[in-house]
């Protein structure tokens, strides 16, 4: 198999482990007094967009970040909670850049672009480096030095992290860099601005539409280069571990001018959730991959168990994932886990009201705590009550914030019942195709973090997108931007009168004017509940050629139908959130039956995309490395009309074999 | 869509705009389930009000799990609502009775004006922090991360001060509309921090100072901020504050 000659991935020449440092050496650079008259605007404000802002701005640029929230610090990477993954070696177990490489690949069910993962666990070290400098408050050991735990999918522990907050303070690392440069003026914010589309000028491209969500206006605003740090697309799903606000129209207006869309199925369904309460829910509720370091998951042996958790005695409980997954356990990758919760339920061993919940316990964990920490303390024979009360202290100090918010929203407490778990939509590996510079196939635009598809193949390891943002935006995207750009400092501001500006706009009014005047019958919400619910069905954790044909002639009608029976109340001209949702939800309804179609392409199982036809006897995933070891970048050509390029992927330093964690 | 059966009335803040004058508006909110959470409610009730052909209520949301901050309404009287140590997005419905009465406004604050409904602007908060809330260091001059030893007990500390999550519900409930727990808290964790020693005295001098301008009221030690932080940040960061304040303005 040959790469499509329209995709270009500009990987380095040299050996895998030169390439980077080879290519930062020789990569055009950008004088500074240039720097000062070229332009940059960062679409998103989480830990990839503003570290990236954070970080041109440093070097000089002129830069805009604009944003849907009220404060760049509300972007959802707040809501991260495990951890961040970097090859430091702290803890003497073995890790390494090569091995954090390896890790990644096969835990991406190789389908990803080595380059750009070695990369991505060269710079790991330096991105914990940089957030401790700025204060980022991590967790220490006594002797004052960073703390580590496991995460999934790998053998050592690598995870840096702030219980089980550490999105939250690595954003508010990146945004107080960010806020210092705008207190020096080098960044200007645009808060409560969507960005619209982007406006593309003699193939490159050269800045976007956007709308001010408190005046309704719309924006034209220039840039010599544009960074998409939008996140993922979890949310075409309607359920998922996103915020409410997370949205594809970004990627997917880029995707509809020009940019290549990778990988569109591969979608992360994480395992450890709180289980869906009943059909007013608007979102779910992750409950951090961490607690599988030290919570055993478990159904009862016997169908349709009727007792409480407590009640069913040792040798009646199925271990599932230690029976099947001896070497990893509780700790095998997300889609492993997921699938293996599914499988148990559907045949019946489910727990809770709905039975579509398996049980994650913390019981034999919290009396190991116990026994150390009395022996800590010196206390001869302790009660087991005593070692109890002990070790719920040490999982109190590791996870409290977790168990606080597992009790809030389903009113058990932990510390005494194992919690109820079933997977929910997580992440999108798939996003816009880019190449080792992480510029798309529009030149000129850039897709960074969630919004990318580049580093994690079919499956995300836990507590790696952290690292993949912050990789992005802190240190890789400083340098190759800067090579772009070295070719545009005679490039002056193009004016926003442009007609280009002017059509691009001219279209989005038009498409607003459209919602607005539809005066259907159906809240925007209806129509995401139903796309919701045919993408999780057809197109979640297990797919079949079956169910993805009908899904696309069920969207595409369902797509007709938005069009002709949307209510969209209010005014355009006014802070209207139905307007915001109405203009997501359209996208949404195009984007997924791209996903659909991606899925139904991929003749194979991999990762976080099971084909029920592809499985071996065993129920695991069956790849087909002969005819799909590429990336699958899609070209928009007309509504529902998709042109499939690939992407070779070649892997030259690991030898790629059949997924094990047994 | 009706989940449940309770039924409660919704006296709420409507404003159209910064400009206009704002007033309550009395609403039905029928068929509530108590495992929705607040904010599930108002989805409920803007449904029915759009499927009637009018306009819902507008609110600010966006992670609902109690970690964005961007929610923000005051129920009954107290910020968040009548539990502790929460925002409005994990504030359920079973925290309230069949037949309640429950009165809705938006954070009351000069510095943070509303622009529609329950929405206002927090833009004042992302000020004080361009005015030091940070440790100038460039991307790429950091040391290796364990050449820094932090006790355990100073970064918890700090680790304690940094899970403010920048709602606002401090001012909201302070009767002088102060923010002295937000400020406290930033200052706090970069004071404790060997990395954010350096900068002291210009981060505290310059972090009140913008404080001052953007029209935030003055601390008189009521507590009532602590009480109603959802991530119960203490008053202990005000008193470090006040110390960091005093100590750089005498030397």
């Amino acid at each position: 198999m040959a790469s499509s000659p329209k995709l270009n991935a500009r990987v380095p020449e040299g050996q895998l482990a030169e390439k980077w440092t080879k290519y930062r050496s020789t990569v055009h650079l950008v004088n500074p007094s240039n720097k000062r008259s070229l332009e940059v605007i960062v679409v998103g404000s989480g830990l990839a967009g503003a570290s990236a802002a954070a970080s041109l701005a440093e070097m000089g640029y002129k830069v805009k970040v604009l944003y849907y929230q009220d404060s760049p610090r509300r972007a959802h990477s707040i809501a991260a909670q495990g951890g961040v993954n970097a090859s430091k070696n702290y803890q003497n177990d073995g890790d390494s850049v090569y091995r954090l490489f390896y890790d990644t690949i096969k835990g991406g069910d190789y389908r990803s672009r080595e380059a750009n993962v070695h990369r991505l666990a060269e710079v790991s070290g330096n991105i914990i480096d940089q957030c401790v400098a700025q204060g980022v408050p991590f967790a220490r050991e006594y002797g004052g030095t960073l703390s580590n735990r496991s995460f999934g999918g790998t053998q050592v522990q690598r995870t840096f992290y702030a219980a089980g907050q550490t999105g939250q303070q690595l954003l508010l690392g990146a945004y107080s860099a960010l806020q210092r440069q705008v207190g020096m003026g080098a960044v200007q914010l645009l808060a409560r601005h969507e960005m619209m589309d982007i406006v593309n000028i003699d193939g490159k491209c050269r800045g976007i539409i956007c709308r001010d969500m408190v005046t309704g206006k719309l924006e034209r605003h220039f840039g010599h280069a544009v960074l998409l740090c939008t996140g993922g697309y979890g949310n075409v799903f309607y359920l998922s571990t996103n915020a409410m606000g997370c949205n594809a129209t970004a990627v997917w207006k880029a995707h509809r001018k020009g940019a290549f869309f990778g990988n569109p199925c591969y979608t992360q369904i994480h395992p450890t959730c709180i289980p869906v309460s009943g059909d007013h829910q608007s979102k779910l509720t992750l409950m951090s991959e961490s607690l599988r370091n030290d919570g055993r998951i478990w159904v009862p042996k016997k169908q349709g168990e009727t007792r409480k958790a407590t009640d069913i005695p040792e040798e009646e409980r199925d271990y599932y994932l230690e029976r099947r997954y001896p070497a990893f356990g509780n700790l095998v990758p997300r889609d492993v886990a997921s699938r293996a919760a599914k499988e148990r339920c559907d045949a019946g061993y489910g727990v809770g009201s709905s039975k579509m919940a398996v049980y994650l316990d913390f019981a034999a964990n919290t009396e190991r705590y116990g026994k150390i920490e009395a022996s800590k303390k010196n206390l001869h024979s302790p009660s087991k009550e005593e070692i109890v009360r002990l070790g719920k202290e040490v999982i109190k100090e590791k996870y409290g914030n977790l168990f606080d918010m597992y009790k809030q929203i389903t009113g058990e407490d932990p510390y005494e019942l194992p919690m109820r778990i079933y997977p929910a939509v997580h992440y999108t590996m798939g996003g816009l195709w880019v190449d080792y510079n992480l510029m798309t196939t529009v030149p000129g635009l850039y897709a960074l973090g969630e919004a990318n598809f580049s580093d994690h193949g079919a499956n995300r390891l836990g507590a790696s997108a952290l690292m993949q943002g912050l990789a992005d935006g802190y240190f890789v995207i400083p340098y190759t931007v800067g090579d772009y750009l070295s070719e545009e400092i005679r490039t002056k501001s193009i004016s926003t009168d442009h007609e280009a500006f002017a059509k691009a706009e001219a279209e989005i009014q038009d498409r607003i004017n459209k919602l607005m005047t539809v005066k259907g019958s159906k809240t925007v919400d209806h129509f995401h509940k139903r796309l919701g619910k045919i993408m999780w069905d057809k197109c979640g954790m297990a797919r079949n050629k079956e169910g993805l044909t009908s899904a696309i002639s069920e969207i595409q009608k369902l797509r007709e139908d938005f069009w002709k029976e949307v209510r969209v109340p209010g005014e355009a001209n006014e802070i209207n959130p139905e307007l915001e949702k109405a203009h997501r939800v359209a996208d949404f309804l195009e984007l997924g039956e791209l996903m659909c179609k991606d899925a139904l392409n991929r003749d194979e199982s991999c990762g976080g995309h099971f084909r029920e036809e592809f499985q071996t006897e065993e129920g695991e995933a069956l790849r087909d490395d002969k005819n799909f070891a590429y990336v699958a970048a899609w070209e928009y050509k007309s509504d529902g009309n998709f042109e499939l390029h690939k992407e070779e992927l070649a892997y030259e330093n690991i030898k790629i074999a059949a997924r094990s964690y047994k | 869509m009706s989940h449940g059966n309770m039924n409660l009335t919704l006296k709420v803040w409507k404003q159209k705009n910064k400009a206009e004058r704002g007033r309550f508006e009395t609403f039905d909110a029928k068929g509530i389930s108590p495992d929705m959470s607040f904010l599930e409610m108002f989805d409920v009730v803007n449904e029915k009000l759009i499927s009637d052909g009018k306009e819902p209520i507008v609110f600010d949301h966006d992670c609902r799990e109690g970690i964005c901050g961007m929610c923000s309404m005051y129920i009954n009287g107290r910020p968040h609502g009548p539990k502790e140590g929460i925002t409005t997005c994990q504030l359920h419905m079973r925290s309230f009775k069949d037949g309640d009465t429950i009165v809705v406004e938006p954070w009351r604050s000069a510095a943070f004006p509303v622009i529609k409904d329950l929405v206002v602007d927090r833009s004042s908060f992302d000020r004080i922090m361009s005015a030091g809330g940070f440790v100038s260091i460039n991307t790429g001059s950091a040391n290796d991360a364990n050449n820094i030893l932090i006790p355990k007990d100073d970064a918890d500390t700090a680790f304690n001060a940094a899970a403010c999550i920048g709602c606002g519900a401090c001012v909201a409930a302070c009767k002088n509309s102060s923010a002295m727990l937000f400020v406290s808290a930033k200052v706090s964790q970069l004071a404790l921090l060997p990395q954010g020693k350096v900068e002291r005295k210009d981060r505290v001098l310059n972090m009140v100072k913008q404080m001052d301008e953007e029209g935030f009221g003055s601390c008189t030690n009521t507590g009532a901020c602590e009480a109603e932080c959802p991530k119960s940040i203490s008053l202990e960061n005000i008193a470090r504050m006040n110390r960091e304040y005093l100590s750089a303005t005498l030397t």
